[in-house]
């Protein structure tokens, strides 16, 4: 229901006037074929492992999560309150699909998951994120990643 | 979110991202991108669907086939409704916002309803062996009472050296939800994340608690303060049924 006839009148006027970063040229990676390509996920969800240090407002920093981490450790510190936090309460694999990408992987639909994946959390205004995004992959191409999939919130 | 598509793909690395709304990735023009028709928070879709949340997986694993962009595709499955979508007929076991006293404060009914709420707490911690309570590194009482002390005239001091009392504030906020909705999920039938929000929106003292917040904080100078309460305790969607018609948003003079 995220479409913005789903909102009232306030929604519907909140996400209408929000800026939004403009970018002049497409600049476009090619992609090997999935079934060799090694994947990695970015969640702009605030989600952290307990115990990590929680999100702050205008937070640029992310926070590790490791391919096996445990869905008892994963905890969410978004500052917005204006989405559904139900569905990550019930199971994880709705904001982080990390089982469901496991199993495409030992289904040979995808070549192999990344060993760690990586939080932001995507209420900071993006230029801010932009000199950490940059570094950050590096450090995905020092695993091998191929391509990356970003699942906001 | 489109926005680190961009950076990903100027530094080599091929993305493929979810849309949450379309009007959005339209601006953005991210390299690749699946718009979803789903409620935000649940870019997935459905929780406890392997079969539903694979399908969606896969749709955007696709868009990396495509040979040129921008890509942005929609995906053309609804989530399934699942639950019920509102409390009528629901049989609540706890009894919430009836005072044990006429002069009981909003804490006292804040911690009531705690307590009729824990073991429908404890009972859906056991059954999903996970809880996302706990941010705040306080016990469920200590998060009531830190944010009511927030309502005193002068804010409280951070319990934690590592986090400012405004940082507390949102943490204990997000944990005191998160006990309610999760209490919420123990009873046998389930509702939708939207039903679960008005219930607690509608029906609770703690909902009311965070209305007497979000009026605290915008009332005070500081800037961070005013920003956690016109933004970061009730959600916009709820605004209506506290009378709220602001839109900060806009600058004045403009509709």
């Amino acid at each position: 229901m995220a479409r913005l006839t789903d909102f009232d009148d306030i929604g519907r006027d909140y996400y209408q006037s929000m800026a939004m970063p403009s970018f002049a040229t497409l600049r476009w990676a090619p992609a090997k074929p999935v079934h060799q390509s090694r994947i990695a996920m970015i969640s702009t969800a605030g989600l952290q492992r307990r115990g990590d240090r929680p999100f702050a407002v205008d937070s640029a920093d992310y926070r590790l999560l490791p391919g096996d981490v445990r869905a008892a450790d994963l905890v969410m510190s978004h500052i917005s309150t204006n989405f559904d936090r139900t569905g990550f309460q019930e199971d994880h694999n709705v904001v982080f699909p990390i089982d469901r990408l496991n199993e495409l992987a030992a289904d040979g639909v995808i070549g192999s998951v990344a060993s760690i994946h990586y939080s932001f959390m995507g209420a900071t205004p993006p230029a801010k994120l932009e000199a950490t995004a940059r570094a950050l992959a590096g450090l995905l191409k020092q695993d091998r990643v191929d391509a990356v999939l970003l699942v906001p919130v | 979110m489109g926005a680190l598509g961009h950076y990903l793909e100027s530094e080599g690395l091929p993305t493929a991202g979810f849309s949450l709304i379309r009007l959005h990735t339209e601006k953005i023009r991210p390299p690749r991108a699946l718009w979803v028709p789903f409620e935000l928070g649940r870019p997935l879709g459905v929780p406890n669907d392997a079969a539903f949340q694979t399908r969606v997986l896969k749709a955007l694993l696709a868009t990396l086939a495509e040979p040129a962009g921008p890509v942005l595709a929609d995906y053309p499955e609804e989530a399934p409704s699942g639950g019920t979508g509102d409390m009528s007929g629901m049989a609540c076991p706890i009894i919430l916002d009836r005072p044990a006293a006429a002069e009981e404060t909003l804490e006292a009914s804040v911690l009531r309803e705690i307590r009729q709420l824990q073991p429908w707490y404890d009972l859906a911690r056991e059954r999903r062996q996970r809880t996302t309570f706990g941010s705040a590194g306080l016990d469920i009482e200590g998060v009531a009472g830190f944010l009511a002390r927030w309502l005193d005239p002068s804010p409280p001091v951070s319990p934690r050296p590592d986090q400012s009392p405004e940082a507390m504030l949102k943490l204990a906020a997000e944990d005191l939800k998160a006990f309610y909705f999760e209490a919420m999920a123990g009873q046998p039938q389930p509702m939708t994340g939207r039903a679960a929000a008005d219930w607690f929106w509608g029906e609770t003292s703690a909902a009311r608690l965070f209305a007497a917040l979000r009026e605290r904080c915008i009332a005070e100078i500081d800037p961070d303060r005013q920003f956690i309460g016109h933004n970061l305790l009730v959600p916009r969607e709820q605004w209506t049924r506290f009378g709220i018609t602001e839109r900060w948003w806009r600058a004045p003079g403009t509709t």
